[in-house]
């Protein structure tokens, strides 16, 4: 099996790699790359652990060819946070102890960047609709909800 | 033994000697539009080597062309791209509900119509509402583009018309003219993202006096592959589509359904179900087609 070589740009830095032509780009990330924040909870798209952005889209890395990613600009959770500190979606997750066991955290914070910069107002019903694609076993929802409303009122604030 | 490869041709010759390539090196190739069906299968029912042929980098296939007489979807285009898209919305509101009721946010990211209609599950969501809306299917295929109408596409489950050496590029939809609309609902048992139980797709053509001209029905979920009902459409032309038309559009579904019994439902729901929808989507799009 030859491995194929890929160029993208991966959180604003430019990152060639070489993978199989089956890897998906979760694999990638996490085996090739060591961005391990990217978690994997089903591999099959229904859980969204493994959320990232391609060109500020969210999508499952999981159901993504590593060899896909050639040209694009790939988010990853190790982009969210800035160079001094956390992001405030990161900070208010935290305040609002929006986690229990972590796992399916990044996937939330990632998907929650992706609507927040799509729609900076998002009322409690976009909210849920919009993370219906990750799933939380320990929280019930509910804390993850206040965190977004309240990081949506941070950074409507900040701007 | 074969092993995996990928390959991203550029423009629909490139992609059909690609394919014409991997036959004649006895070599399998399978076509990557949005990959949300193709990833899972590959690690779960279908695994084995194959050369993934990505659809998305084909100029062609990455068209959406909204003209006077015609709407063209490319079978790259990801649902999300139709969701965000007002004009479609407008003007075929049916389809594009289908298409923005498969999936969470993510898979929309990637997603696409043209793959839904690939993938050729009997409860594809797109399939009823494109047969609706009379979308033709446009196969790049070694002698020169083909044409077929989606209702004719799907072969089986899980199969369909299109030979090795072919691929789909994209729908082409007439344009719906003056008062015409269409609706799509589906039956599952959660609020979003499961497997249709049954689902009906309507579209029809309204005159001034707001008696229906032209009007077709189908449905999925119901049956090996989705169903044109010809006789729930003969039903709603030349009535006003009132609540007596559409029960009779309703009993054509419900007669016409074929479904077998599974753990998302049995036969007699599914028959009785697919029949509401039916009577509900018809009024949807009527009341659609009014507002026009």
């Amino acid at each position: 099996m030859s491995k194929q070589h890929v160029s993208t740009t991966i959180n604003g830095d430019g990152i060639e790699f070489l993978c199989e032509p089956h890897q998906s780009l979760l694999e990638v990330l996490r085996d090739e790359l060591g961005l391990t924040g990217t978690k994997e909870g089903c591999a099959t798209g229904d859980c969204g652990a493994c959320s990232v952005m391609i060109d500020g889209r969210l999508v499952c890395s999981c159901l993504m060819l590593g060899v896909e990613a050639e040209g694009v600009q790939v988010t990853t959770i190790e982009g969210i946070a800035g160079a001094d500190g956390l992001h405030v979606i990161q900070q208010k997750y935290l305040e609002h102890a929006a986690l229990q066991c972590g796992i399916c955290t990044p996937g939330f914070i990632v998907a929650t960047k992706a609507l927040l910069e799509k729609n900076p107002d998002p009322d409690e019903t976009t909210i849920r609709y919009w993370l219906a694609g990750n799933l939380c076993r320990c929280t019930g929802y509910d804390k993850i909800v206040r965190a977004v409303q309240d990081a949506a009122q941070s950074l409507a604030y900040e701007a | 033994m074969g092993a995996y490869a990928y390959q991203a041709p550029a423009s629909v010759e490139e992609a059909l000697s690609t394919l014409a390539a991997e036959a004649a090196a006895g070599n399998r190739a399978q076509m990557l539009a949005g990959g949300t069906d193709v990833m899972v299968q590959m690690r779960s029912i279908d695994k084995g080597p194959r050369t993934f042929v990505d659809v998305k980098h084909v100029a062609e296939a990455n068209e959406l062309h909204i003209g006077d007489d015609e709407v063209f979807i490319g079978a790259g285009i990801a649902s999300a791209v139709l969701n965000e898209n007002d004009e479609l919305k407008s003007i075929l509101p049916g389809l594009i509900e289908s298409a923005d009721l498969i999936g969470s946010t993510q898979i929309q990211g990637r997603a696409t119509i043209g793959g839904n209609l690939c993938n050729s599950s009997p409860a594809g969501d797109t399939i009823p509402a494109l047969i609706a809306c009379g979308a033709v299917c446009v196969i790049a295929s070694p002698g020169g583009n083909r044409e077929v109408p989606t209702e004719d596409f799907v072969t089986g489950v899980g199969t369909n018309v299109l030979e090795p050496t072919e691929f789909l590029i994209g729908l082409k939809i007439p344009r719906p003219k003056g008062r015409s609309s269409d609706a799509y609902l589906r039956f599952i048992p959660r609020t979003e993202m499961d497997i249709a139980v049954c689902g009906a797709g309507v579209a029809l053509t309204l005159d001034d006096s707001g008696v229906c001209t032209a009007a077709k029905v189908a449905i999925g979920a119901v049956a090996i592959t989705a169903l044109v009902v010809p006789d729930a459409a003969a039903a709603l032309v030349g009535t006003t589509v009132d609540d007596e038309a559409l029960s009779a559009a309703a009993d054509a579904s419900s007669a016409l359904a074929k479904p077998i019994t599974d753990k998302r439902g049995t036969v007699e729901y599914r028959r009785k179900v697919v029949g509401v929808l039916t009577k509900r989507a018809g009024a949807i799009a009527r009341d659609r087609a009014l507002a026009l």
